[in-house]
């Protein structure tokens, strides 16, 4: 009359951790770190920019970090990581050889797909540079499937900005319309001064084929949203990708929720069209 | 198309078939403890006490334990292993149909993808014994507004006590094997069934309403009113002392934890019951906190039972079970503010 049961040992557990040694170090700042990670041959990784990995070391924790490179990167990915907590810290001390733990990747990355043919502004502060380089990376490989690329990239001063050997090819590029900005200068700096917001502006671009990417502290986005419907840019091409306390990746843990979603799965980026209704986004 | 299967058992037979299920597993039910009841392991019937109100915690530590190993590993060199190789089987014995309705959302939660493999091995080992509710528990409870006052599925078997019998509902081959080759263990005749039936109209003059408004009205009023200073109140008054969520069936929220061995190498990766209500339940390691303050805390609880999940998962999480109100040291009371946000939303209305 019913059915029965399953009674099988489900032994896959989605907590455990794959190894990846450390390869390649860069200092980028005092505070930042390049790390680029190998997997072993026969873990599947697959990712797009955007999206995140929890990265462990054991006896210390785990914590989300996002990946910075692009899937063109064969062979490796690579996350920059501030000191900033306790996950983070232990991070730092550790050497090239070294080994991690990885689970992922997780959650939303960006809609590339809808980016093909269009035209993209990406709009980057502070560490948000970080996920958008996977994103900028990818680009540059497919570069000629997209219409016009703007770079504005805006930091505290310039020796907190990262990737600076690559951000000054970006603006040698003549694909790429590149603008920087510090909110603080030092003698030698060249470029603008002042926050990011007022590079919008004087951007030219065509708002029913652009699809503007935003990523930055919590602060920047209310203003640069502002400024990016200024130029009507529709809210559904507007992308951002959002900051949260994500433990479990999996949905569950409830820390990284923003009203009833979990940045964690239906995220971190997001389509401002989905969730300026949402009183906990922004 | 399946039947409803009804069986009975006599009272004076009932010890024995309670001392014959410990052959389905470690039995668990509610045991009187300092004034309350909890849910412990029972070895001797004279423990058991089936006349209670909502135990102090609900059943949830067994299948979502308290503190549980997810992963072994040793530092170096890199090693994951299996934390758990064993699930046992239980027997959760006397559980209300509010808790039940907590088993069923915790369900959805957990097998929702990507599954949870503890959660679900420990669940799909579990045998659920459940006991209908004759009379409303106390003023705290809110089970008929949530429907959970009556049977609605989600156990193995349901226990309803009629005079000197058991009435027993089997809803799955898990509680038929409970039943099996017990010859005292009778068919329910077609009185009986009769008797059931005007125990469950007899309960429906007993058991009353708690909210002022029907459930689709409390949605629509925690659609509408979020920012009510109804949740400016609440904050004002609550401690932050995550009570409400330990005792709630259906707050799951946790956190990740490594405990290393003495020699420092190899240890256990666990994960612990959290608490929304804690400030630094969603600060992230930059100082940034993305829920500030105890009123938006306490909205959020509230939201994750009335809004949040019926979006997600067409499923109220809250069960009735009254425990939040219970244990609030500062007395927040949930039937009250669920009243209080009804009767703004109806004042509002009439406004426009």
């Amino acid at each position: 009359m019913f059915q029965s049961e399953s009674k099988e040992i489900i032994s896959v557990s989605p907590y455990r951790a794959h190894p990846a040694e450390i390869v390649l170090i860069k200092d980028y700042t005092p505070l930042e770190k390049l790390f680029r990670l190998k997997l072993p041959e026969d873990v599947e990784f697959k990712y797009t920019p955007g999206q995140f990995a929890e990265i462990s070391i054991f006896g210390v924790g785990e914590a989300p970090i996002s990946i910075c490179s692009s899937p063109t990167d064969k062979g490796y990915f690579e996350i920059t990581v501030r000191n900033a907590g306790s996950l983070t810290s232990a991070l730092h001390n550790l050497k090239k050889g070294d080994v991690v733990g990885v689970r992922g990747a997780f959650g939303k990355g960006f809609p590339i797909d809808n980016f093909f043919g269009n035209d993209i502004l990406i709009v980057a502060g502070g560490l948000g540079i970080v996920p958008l380089r996977g994103l900028i990376r990818y680009i540059m490989y497919h570069r000629k499937d997209f219409g016009d690329v703007q770079i504005l990239l805006g930091c505290k001063s310039p020796k907190e900005m990262l990737f600076n050997d690559e951000v000054s090819q970006w603006g040698r590029h003549l694909d790429i319309l590149f603008r920087c900005t510090v909110d603080k200068a030092d003698p030698d700096w060249k470029g603008n001064i002042g926050l990011i917001t007022e590079l919008i502006p004087g951007v030219t671009l065509n708002p029913m084929r652009t699809y503007a990417i935003v990523v930055g502290p919590p602060i920047m986005y209310k203003f640069v949203i502002k400024e990016l419907l200024k130029k009507s840019i529709p809210d559904r091409q507007i992308i951002v990708s959002l900051e949260r306390r994500m433990k479990c990746g999996l949905g569950k843990c409830g820390h990284c929720q923003i009203n009833g979603i979990y940045v964690c799965q239906n995220g971190p980026v997001f389509r401002y069209r989905d969730i300026k209704g949402l009183e906990e986004a922004l | 198309m399946v039947m409803e299967r009804y069986a009975k058992i006599s009272k004076k037979d009932f010890s024995k078939w309670f001392s014959s299920l410990e052959d389905h597993g470690r039995l668990y039910g509610p045991k009187k403890k300092e004034g309350r009841h909890v849910f412990r392991p029972i070895k001797d019937i004279s423990e058991l006490d089936l006349n209670y109100i909502p135990t102090i915690l609900p059943p949830k530590k067994y299948y979502f334990p308290q503190k549980e190993k997810l992963l072994k590993f040793s530092i170096k060199p890199f090693k994951t292993a299996k934390a758990i190789s064993e699930f046992e089987e239980f027997v959760l014995f006397g559980v209300h149909t509010c808790d039940i309705a907590g088993i069923q959302c915790m369900d959805v939660v957990f097998r929702e993808e990507p599954v949870d493999s503890n959660y679900i091995n420990r669940k799909d080992r579990m045998t659920t014994v459940g006991i209908e509710c004759l009379k409303p528990c106390d003023k705290y409870a809110n089970c008929v507004s949530m429907g959970n006052h009556v049977p609605k599925g989600g156990y193995d078997i349901m226990l309803t006590e009629l005079e000197d019998k058991y009435i027993i509902h089997i809803n799955s081959i898990k509680g038929e094997n409970l039943l099996h080759k017990r010859p005292y263990i009778k068919k329910c005749a077609p009185a009986d069934r009769e008797q059931l039936d005007v125990l469950r109209k007899n309960k429906e003059q007993v058991f009353k309403e708690e909210f002022i408004g029907r459930l689709t009205e409390v949605y629509t009023a925690f659609s509408k009113l979020y920012k009510s200073d109804i949740w400016r109140d609440v904050g004002k008054r609550c401690v932050g002392c995550g009570n409400c969520t330990a005792v709630c069936p259906t707050c799951y929220c946790f956190d990740v934890l490594d405990e290393l061995e003495f020699n420092l190498n190899d240890g256990l990766r666990y994960r612990i019951w959290n608490s929304c209500q804690m400030d630094d339940f969603a600060r992230v390691s930059g100082g940034e906190d993305f829920r500030p303050g105890r009123d938006a805390r306490q909205r959020h609880r509230y939201y994750r039972k009335f809004k949040y999940p019926v979006d997600k998962f067409n499923r109220y999480f809250c069960t009735g079970c009254g425990r939040c109100s219970r244990t609030c040291m500062a007395e927040i009371n949930l039937i009250e503010t669920v009243n209080d946000l009804i009767g703004e939303y109806r004042n509002v209305s009439v406004g426009i």
